[in-house]
This record gives C-alpha cells, sequence and structure tokens, in this order.
C-alpha cells in the first residue's frame, strides 16, 4: 500500500502539473508533492522497521534493506531540491533565461523522474527496473535542454544518444539474464525476472550466460552511474542543466544506476563462483577515480567541477563494492548516502553562486562572503564535507574504504589516496578565491533558499559522528547481500 | 547435430536477412533509403515473431508481433518520414567516407559478437537461441552506425536498429520478455522517438542544420 | 564408359562455346527491349564474329607476339573453364582434375594476359584500362573465393561436380542463410568480372569510364573476334558458376545418358533465359558508379561472402 502511495504521488503529480500549467502556485504545489512523497516513504519507512521486508503487488515491487535508505533518501533529496527550485527557478525565470511553458515541462518533467527512480528502486522486476531507468533518461534529457541554448541541447544530445545507448546494452544483458533464468525458474510467467527469485536460484544459473550478462548490464548501467570511460555525458549535463537537476542527477540518478548494478552483481557473484564481477567493478571504479581527478584540474566553470566530482565519488563508491565484503560494502552504502547529500547540497550553493555573479565561470564568481554569506559558507562546507574533512560522514566511508583497500587490496591504496589529495588541492584551491575574495556583483532578485543546504550538511555531520541504529542495521543487512 | 527443422531454418534465414540489412543501413547514404530499410527490418521482426509464436504456441508473442507491426512498420517510419518532410530533409545526402573501412569493421564485430555468443550457443536447448549471435551482431552494427554518422536524423535511425536488434534477441532466444515488460520497453521507444522529433526542432532551431558536427563545442576540459 | 565421357566432355566445351554467343545476344535484346529501343537480332553477336573473322587483321607497328598471342590464351583459358564446371553433367573428366581453385586461376591468367596485351602497345588508353581492371581483379577473385569456400564448407569438397551433387541429392528442402549471403556476394562479383553496370558499361567507349573495352581498342579482325567471344564466354560460364552453385537442379548426375543430358540442356537454356533477363533488368535499373566508387561495391561483395561463412559456421557450430 505504501510502496503504491511512494510511487502514485509523483505519477499523479506528474500529470497534475502538467495539466494545471503553469500557475503562479506551481513551484508551490511541487514542493507540495515532494512532501507528500516524502511522509508516504516516511510511512513505508516507519513500517519496515517495524515489520521487515516487505513485498507488494504480485511479488512486483518489493522492499529490502537494501533499497529502504535509498527510497528514503531518494524522497528525501526530492522534497529538498524542490524546495531549492521554487526561488532558484523564479530567480531564473526573473534573469529571463526560462518562460512560463518551460517552467511548466520542467515541473511536470521533475516529478515524473521522481517517479521513474522510485519505481527503479522499489521494483523486484529486472524488466521493470529497465524500463523506469529509460523513463528517468527520458525525463531529464528535455530537462537538461531546459534553457534551449546551444550548448544545453548539444548536452542533452550527448546524454541521449550516450544513456540510450548504454541502457540498450543493457537491455541485452537484462535478456540474457532472462535466458539464464528462465531454464531455472520458468519462462512464461513474470517469475524468471524477479531479483528475489534469482537471487534464491543464483546458484544453479548458467555461468557462462550470467557472467555475459553482467558485462552487458555493468556496462549499461554503468553508463548512467558515470563510470569511466562512459561518463561523457556526465560534466556536459550537469554543467548545461537547471541547478536542480543537476543537483537529483548527481544526487539521486547516479546513485540509482550504481544501485541497478549492484542488484546484478549479486547475482552474477551468486552464479559464476568467481570475483570476476567485483574485479570488473573495482577496475571501472578506479579507472573512474584517477581519470575524473585528472580532469578536475583543468574545469573552469564550476558546475563541470563538481561533476567531475561526482564521477570521482561513484568510482570510490563502484572500487568499494567490488573489493565487497562487509566492510567495504558498509562503506559503499554509506558513501552512497552520505554523496548524495553532500553533492546535491553543494549543487544548491554553486547554483546560487553563479546567479549571484550571472557565469558558471569560476574566475568570474568571487567574494560569495561579501554578497550572500550564507551561499558562501553553504559551498565552503560542503566542499570541505565532499573532500573528506572529518568530522563530516564522508570522511568516515572515505577512511573504511582505505583501511578495507590497504588490508585486501593494498597495491590500490596509494593509487586512491594520491587521487584524493590531488582531487582535494584540484577542488579546494578553486572554491577559495570563490568563497573569499572581493566583488561587485549586486544581491540576488529573491532571497536564495539555503535551507536545504544546510539540512543536508546537517545530516551528513550527523553522519560522521554517528550512524543511527536503524540505518546502520540496514547498512550491515544489505551488506550482508554482498557477502558470498 | 540433427537437421534443424524448416521453421527453424526460416527462422536462420531470416536472421540472415535482419543482418544483411544492417550491412546496408551502415552503407546507405539516402536518408529517405533509410527509413525504407528501417521499415525492412521490422517486417522482418514481425514475420520471425509470428513464426516463433506459431512454432511455440505462444499466444502472447502474437500479440507483440501486432505491436511491433503497428510500432515499427507503421507508426514510428510515418513519425519519421513526417519529420522528413517537415524538416526539409527527405533528400538528404550524407557524406561518408571510407565505407569499405567501416565494412570490414563491422565485418570485426560480426565475428566478435558471434564470438561472444558461442558459449551461449553452445548450451542451445532450442534451435532458436543460435540466432543470439545474429542479434547481438545487429546491436553492435547500429551502435558502429550511431557512431559513424554525423548526422542527428540517421543517428535516431541507428537507435531504432539497435532496438530492433534487442527485439529480435528477446523473442528468438527467451520467446519474447514478459508481456508487462515489453509494453513498457515499447512505450519507452515510442516516447524517444517523440522526444528525438522534438529534439530534432531544437537542434535546426539552434544550429539551423541537423549536422552534429556543430555539436562539438563541449570538450573534456 | 571411357571414350564417351571424353566424348561428353568436348560436347560440353562446344556447347559453351556456341550459346555464349546466344547468351550475350539474349542480354544485349533484353537490355534493349528494357529501354524502348528496337532490340538487335538474337543472332547479332554471331554476325559480328562472322563479320570480324573475314576481316584483315591490322597490329600496331611496335606489337610483340604478346599481343597477338592473347587472344588464343584468352579464348583457350574461357573453354578450359568452361569444361570444368558442370553446366549440363557431372561426369566431367577435366573437373576431376582441376577444381574451383584452378577455375578462379584460370580467371586470373585470362585477366593477366589480357592486362599485358593492352600494356603491350604502349597507349594510354590500354594502359589504363589495363591498371583499372587489374585494380577490379583485385577486389573480385578474393570475394569469389569467399562465395566459393561458402560452398565448399556446405559440400565438404573443392570439386565443383560433388557440390552439386551434395545439393541434389539432399532428401529435403534445407533453406541456408549463408548461400542467401553468398548469392547477393556472386552476382556483385558477376557484374563487376564481366564489365557491367555499375562498374563498367559493356557499350561505352566514353574514354574516362572505359574498362573492358579501353584494353580492346587497339585489337581488330580475328582477335577481336577472339576477345569478344572469350568475354561472352566469360559471362556464360559466371552463369554456369551460379547455376551450380545456387541452383543445380536439371544438371544429369548419374551417369550420361543422352536423355539425361537433353533435359539438363533444356533445364540450361531456361535458367540462362532467366538470368539473363535478370540481368538486363537489373542493368537497366542501376547507374553506373564512379571509378572510385568500384571498391566500395566489391568490398561489399568480398564481406557478404565473409558474412555468409561466418553465419554457416554460427548457425551450424
Amino acid at each position: 500500500m505504501e510502496i503504491a502511495l511512494v510511487v502514485g504521488f509523483p505519477l499523479v503529480g506528474a500529470a497534475l502539473l502538467a495539466l494545471t500549467g503553469a500557475q503562479r502556485r506551481a513551484p508551490e504545489l511541487n514542493v507540495a508533492i515532494s512532501l507528500a512523497t516524502l511522509l508516504a516513504v516516511a510511512a513505508l519507512v516507519v513500517r519496515v522497521i517495524r515489520g521487515g521486508p516487505i513485498s507488494a503487488f504480485d511479488e512486483q515491487f518489493f522492499i529490502d534493506p537494501f533499497n529502504v535508505f535509498l527510497v528514503a533518501l531518494t524522497a528525501l533529496v526530492g522534497f529538498t531540491t524542490a524546495v531549492f527550485s521554487r526561488p532558484y527557478m523564479r530567480i531564473e525565470a526573473a534573469h529571463g533565461r526560462l518562460t512560463e511553458r518551460r517552467l511548466r515541462l520542467y515541473h511536470s518533467m521533475y516529478q515524473l523522474f521522481m517517479a521513474a527512480m522510485l519505481v527503479a528502486l522499489t521494483t523486484n522486476n529486472l524488466g521493470f527496473l529497465w524500463v523506469a531507468m529509460e523513463a528517468a533518461t527520458l525525463s531529464t534529457v528535455l530537462l537538461v535542454s531546459l534553457y534551449r541554448t546551444r550548448a544545453s541541447i548539444e548536452a542533452a544530445w550527448k546524454y541521449f544518444i550516450l544513456c540510450g545507448v548504454g541502457i540498450a546494452l543493457a537491455l541485452f544483458g537484462t535478456i540474457l539474464l532472462y535466458v539464464a533464468a528462465e531454464g531455472q525458474l520458468g519462462g512464461n510467467g513474470m517469475s524468471a525476472l524477479l531479483w528475489t527469485h534469482l537471487d534464491a536460484a543464483k546458484g544453479q544459473l548458467e555461468p557462462t550466460v550470467i557472467g555475459l550478462a553482467f558485462v552487458f548490464l555493468l556496462v549499461g548501467y554503468g553508463t548512467k552511474v558515470g563510470l569511466a570511460p562512459l561518463h561523457n555525458w556526465l560534466p556536459d549535463a550537469h554543467a548545461e542543466g537547471p541547478t536542480p537537476v543537476s543537483a537529483v542527477l548527481s544526487g539521486l540518478l547516479l546513485n540509482v544506476a550504481l544501485y541497478a548494478v549492484l542488484r546484478c552483481k549479486i547475482i552474477a557473484d551468486g552464479a559464476l563462483h568467481s570475483d570476476l564481477p567485483g574485479r570488473m567493478l573495482m577496475g571501472f571504479g578506479l579507472l573512474s577515480v584517477v581519470w575524473a581527478t585528472f580532469f578536475l584540474w583543468r574545469q573552469r566553470d564550476i558546475k563541470r567541477l563538481f561533476a567531475y566530482s561526482s564521477i570521482e565519488h561513484m568510482g570510490i563508491m563502484t572500487f568499494a563494492f567490488g573489493m565487497g565484503g562487509p566492510v567495504a560494502s558498509f562503506a559503499g552504502l554509506l558513501h552512497m548516502t552520505v554523496h548524495s547529500l553532500t553533492k546535491s547540497a553543494i549543487f544548491f550553493a554553486a547554483g546560487h553562486a553563479a546567479q549571484t555573479a550571472g557565469t558558471q565561470r569560476m574566475d568570474g564568481i568571487r567574494g560569495l562572503l561579501a554578497t550572500h554569506p550564507s551561499v558562501g559558507w553553504g559551498l565552503m562546507l560542503g566542499t570541505l564535507a565532499i573532500l573528506g574533512m572529518p568530522p563530516f560522514g564522508v570522511f568516515t566511508s572515505e577512511y573504511l574504504v582505505l583501511t578495507t583497500a590497504m588490508r585486501d587490496h593494498p597495491w590500490a591504496t596509494p593509487i586512491l589516496l594520491v587521487s584524493l589529495a590531488v582531487a582535494f588541492a584540484a577542488i579546494f584551491g578553486r572554491v577559495q578565491p570563490m568563497v573569499f575574495g572581493e566583488t561587485q556583483a549586486p544581491a540576488l532578485p529573491h532571497p536564495p533558499s539555503l535551507l536545504p543546504v544546510f539540512v543536508h550538511l546537517g545530516l551528513v555531520l550527523a553522519l560522521g559522528i554517528s550512524i543511527p541504529a536503524a540505518l546502520s542495521e540496514w547498512y550491515r543487512l544489505a551488506a550482508h547481500l554482498f557477502v558470498r | 547435430m540433427p537437421a534443424p527443422t524448416f521453421s527453424a531454418q526460416v527462422l536462420q534465414t531470416l536472421a540472415g536477412a535482419l543482418l544483411l540489412i544492417s550491412f546496408a543501413m551502415l552503407a546507405e547514404r539516402r536518408s529517405r533509403h533509410l527509413v525504407t530499410l528501417l521499415i525492412w527490418q521490422g517486417a522482418v521482426l514481425v514475420t520471425s515473431t509470428l513464426l516463433v509464436a506459431a512454432t511455440a504456441h505462444l499466444p502472447h508473442l502474437f500479440f507483440s508481433a501486432v505491436l511491433t507491426l503497428v510500432l515499427k512498420v507503421g507508426v514510428l517510419p510515418w513519425i519519421l518520414l513526417r519529420l522528413m518532410r517537415r524538416l526539409g530533409i527527405e533528400r538528404d545526402n550524407e557524406p561518408l567516407v571510407n565505407v569499405p573501412t567501416l565494412m570490414l569493421v563491422g565485418l570485426g564485430l560480426v565475428i566478435f559478437a558471434f564470438g561472444l555468443a558461442q558459449p551461449v550457443t553452445a548450451l542451445a536447448t532450442t534451435v532458436i537461441r543460435q540466432t543470439l549471435g545474429i542479434a547481438l551482431a545487429v546491436i553492435l552494427l547500429a551502435l558502429l552506425m550511431i557512431l559513424a554518422r554525423r548526422k542527428a536524423f540517421t543517428q535516431v535511425i541507428g537507435f531504432l536498429a539497435l532496438e530492433n536488434g534487442l527485439f529480435f534477441a528477446a523473442t528468438t532466444t527467451t520467446y519474447g520478455m514478459p508481456m508487462v515488460v515489453e509494453l513498457g520497453i515499447a512505450l519507452d521507444v515510442l516516447v524517444g522517438v517523440f522526444i528525438f522529433g522534438v529534439f530534432f526542432f531544437h537542434i535546426r532551431e539552434q544550429f539551423d542544420s541537423l549536422d552534429l558536427h556543430h555539436l562539438e563545442s563541449l570538450k573534456e576540459d | 564408359m571411357t571414350w564417351a565421357v571424353y566424348l561428353w566432355q568436348l560436347g560440353v566445351c562446344l556447347c559453351a562455346i556456341g550459346l555464349a554467343p546466344l547468351f550475350a545476344g539474349w542480354v544485349g535484346q533484353c537490355r534493349a527491349l528494357l529501354q524502348n529501343r528496337s532490340a538487335p537480332s538474337l543472332w547479332q553477336p554471331y554476325r559480328v564474329l562472322r563479320k570480324l573473322f573475314h576481316k584483315e587483321a591490322t597490329l600496331a607497328n611496335d606489337a610483340s607476339w604478346l599481343f597477338r598471342g592473347a587472344p588464343y590464351v584468352v579464348f583457350a583459358a574461357m573453354v578450359l573453364a568452361a569444361a570444368i564446371i558442370p553446366s549440363l553433367t557431372t561426369e566431367l573428366p577435366a573437373a576431376r582434375v582441376a577444381d574451383a581453385i584452378a577455375l578462379v586461376g584460370l580467371f586470373a591468367t585470362a585477366r593477366m594476359f589480357m592486362a599485358l596485351a593492352a600494356m603491350d602497345v604502349g597507349t594510354a588508353f590500354g594502359t589504363m584500362g589495363a591498371r583499372r581492371e587489374m585494380m577490379i581483379g583485385f577486389l573480385t577473385e578474393p570475394a569469389l573465393l569467399m562465395v566459393l569456400f561458402n560452398a565448399f564448407l556446405m559440400a565438404g569438397t573443392t570439386a565443383l561436380p560433388a557440390i552439386v551433387q551434395n545439393t541434389l541429392t539432399q532428401s529435403q528442402v534445407t533453406l541456408h542463410p549463408s548461400l542467401a549471403f553468398a548469392a547477393v556476394a556472386f552476382v556483385m562479383v558477376l557484374l563487376a568480372e564481366n564489365a557491367r553496370l555499375p562498374i563498367d558499361n559493356p557499350t561505352t567507349h566514353l574514354e574516362l569510364t572505359m574498362i573492358h573495352e579501353a584494353m580492346t581498342l587497339e585489337y581488330s579482325a580475328r582477335h577481336l573476334a577472339l576477345i569478344e567471344w572469350a568475354s561472352w564466354l566469360k559471362l556464360f560460364n559466371y552463369a554456369c558458376i551460379g547455376f551450380t552453385l545456387f541452383a543445380p537442379w536439371g544438371i544429369a548426375t548419374h551417369g550420361v545418358s543422352p536423355g539425361g543430358i537433353a533435359l539438363a540442356m533444356l533445364a540450361l537454356v531456361a535458367k540462362l533465359a532467366v538470368a539473363g533477363a535478370a540481368l538486363a533488368l537489373f542493368e537497366t535499373a542501376s547507374a553506373k558508379l564512379r571509378l572510385f566508387r568500384a571498391p566500395e561495391f566489391l568490398t561489399m561483395a568480398f564481406l557478404l561472402a565473409v558474412l555468409g561463412l561466418l553465419v554457416h559456421l554460427l548457425l551450424k557450430g
């Protein structure tokens, strides 16, 4: 029941926003719908805490410790982003970059995107997972090109083609998975695509077929995770789309894509009797970290800078899950949570910073503390958090990843450490002059909404200091899924 | 190995035809002809789906054959042709350099696909599953086409050819995905084409052409 | 048995020599009809031959023995090729000596002598034609071999009669997707090898585009007659190879009885009629490709043949 509400609210909201159109109250409606979704998720979470995992609609949808916290995270960030986007988009409209019709498209697509992600997270059916991932791509394509500038259209086209191709490969992987499962689980019903059934029977699945399927699934969904070398769409889409979209892309969509990869990895692990999937994840993860760090140095655009930082962090998570084992998986799950919160907070702050300066070029943004101290502090604290400074939560998860790497794969530790250090220097060196320094930029026409930024950062800080019992229990149980 | 049944042979021939069309697409310069080839590909898909449905007695495959007929032979080409007319690119020729090299790369991809599918084919419980390699080859060739083309319109056609390869893989190797999933996929494809159509107009509005070499200003730095 | 077989062998060669101009005439007639021209007589090629044989041969001053000898070599190579191809019967002594790969060799020999002779007199056109011919040949030969390999793989032998036997003795109708690929590739090779559209136009004398005609410009009288005859034979041979590989029905397989041969003859004439009409139709419908597009066309043929091989290996493997 709760699942129906969780998915239903944004779907109905999308229709509602598309129909009622560009009313003056549309942003508030958007916030209300997101809040309703969040409340439904809260009810769901309460039920899971009381009664454990649930499944619904003929087992087509399910909630287990692995996806429950991601659902909660998605709804939360979805809500705060809606809160943030209200003043942000007003300012954009005041600057004349958006028309009313585009805003209507934006609000409607935003809710559709949320619905797609929530379906992807809660569905038990790998076929639906694919459909939802594709729907999430389709709904964000038009969001990325919202400004209709040359650069945004180019970015959206790249995003569309690259992710479309990637997701097509994932479909091929899904088909192969179905081929392998059909023999074991019976073809005609839906059973052969249900993740729980596959998980139960994973030991008997044909290893060669599953191995091939996993390669396709990893490359396919990995494109959406932004793993190097298939990450090309990511910086463009983040930089050229409106900031709320960058925030949800980075904070949520990448997580959902990684979630899809991991669900497949659990099955592949069980069927293959080898650590090949783990090694592939480690390889892609490490490559992404190194690649992103290298390109961090050359960025001139504030949103591109943090987009590359997202690639780097997705790489760290992928590497962590690749190592496997309870500790590394725990760290990976924690990192998914804190990265999502921190990165969306940074994008909020960066968006307002760019609005204040009238440009996204970092050498044009100066003296944020002077014009809007809250934006300046938000950006600064967010940057410190994402760079892994204690006591923020990112520090905890990165520390866990590094220590596990040191124990299990010592060769990877120096690569990770150097990358993290280089990323630190690159990002901090650029953010520092933006926050401090002198400026004559005028203040914004509407007061910026920095509440979401500090809520997110507060949560990250809290997670760095102590993790709530329920959450750490979920992490532990979910990490247990990864232990073969 | 026992001789395959007649229907399996027909299916293999259809798979061969699909591969042939993929290569033709790779070398075709006229956008108009590409749409025709796409229609042919859809027709081959419908025939093969009907064949599988009839031999395996699977009623839900009849539905998906009808769905394919409507979507891939009817609606999508119609949309594409309409778009071409409205964009005035019916007579567009795309300069393709070095078709022989492209063909040889394509051949390499086919070998790669067949090699990749070999272990799965070796386990085949049905004769039909042997077509998996061809399906994979069609998919990879469509990918190559997307990479090699410089016009937005032809990239989209490559995209649809990719989808066709996937559909062929699904019908011939597993007797089709569950109906609900297939409907979802069909919906996604349809919406995707609509968005592509919207995009054509945006691109042309901004760049006065559908040539993608204009869309190369965002670099990785 | 023994001497009768050799007699039949001779008969097959004579039949090829006799039928080849007729086939060329038929293609020409079909083409003319399709293009709304008044068609030349079916016997036009024979009249051309008679006219040429009655003329006095003129030779260039610096023509060597190569120039004079080439027409005979080319003609002989084509007749030998006709002896190998089981156009009427599979009981061919010559086919036991030489297989399909030797056949490709014979075509290559003819091509090489033709090109050398064209270069011999040292005119600009001859050299140009020879170079173009060699380029086309360089591309068609691998494609032709690949087409043949398709058939070899299926029959498990390189002997053409055995391939025919294999196809004809199969109990049930079998579809071979790989043969479909090979057939398309073969038609493309046939067009290119025989100087047909879209690679070359057999009726043109436009300097910039001609290939085959450029090589024969310096020839006259009986030399020219032999060369023309050889090129018609080549087309005939190619058609017969096509029948052997893809449509062997009607060819006499068991022993050589006059009845079987007569039946085979009828079938052959019928198949030639259809093939000639199809060729004319195709030529009318297509436009000549620019010369630098020819490699593209032929790579396509090669590729299709290789694809046929791959498909065969995949589906049987």
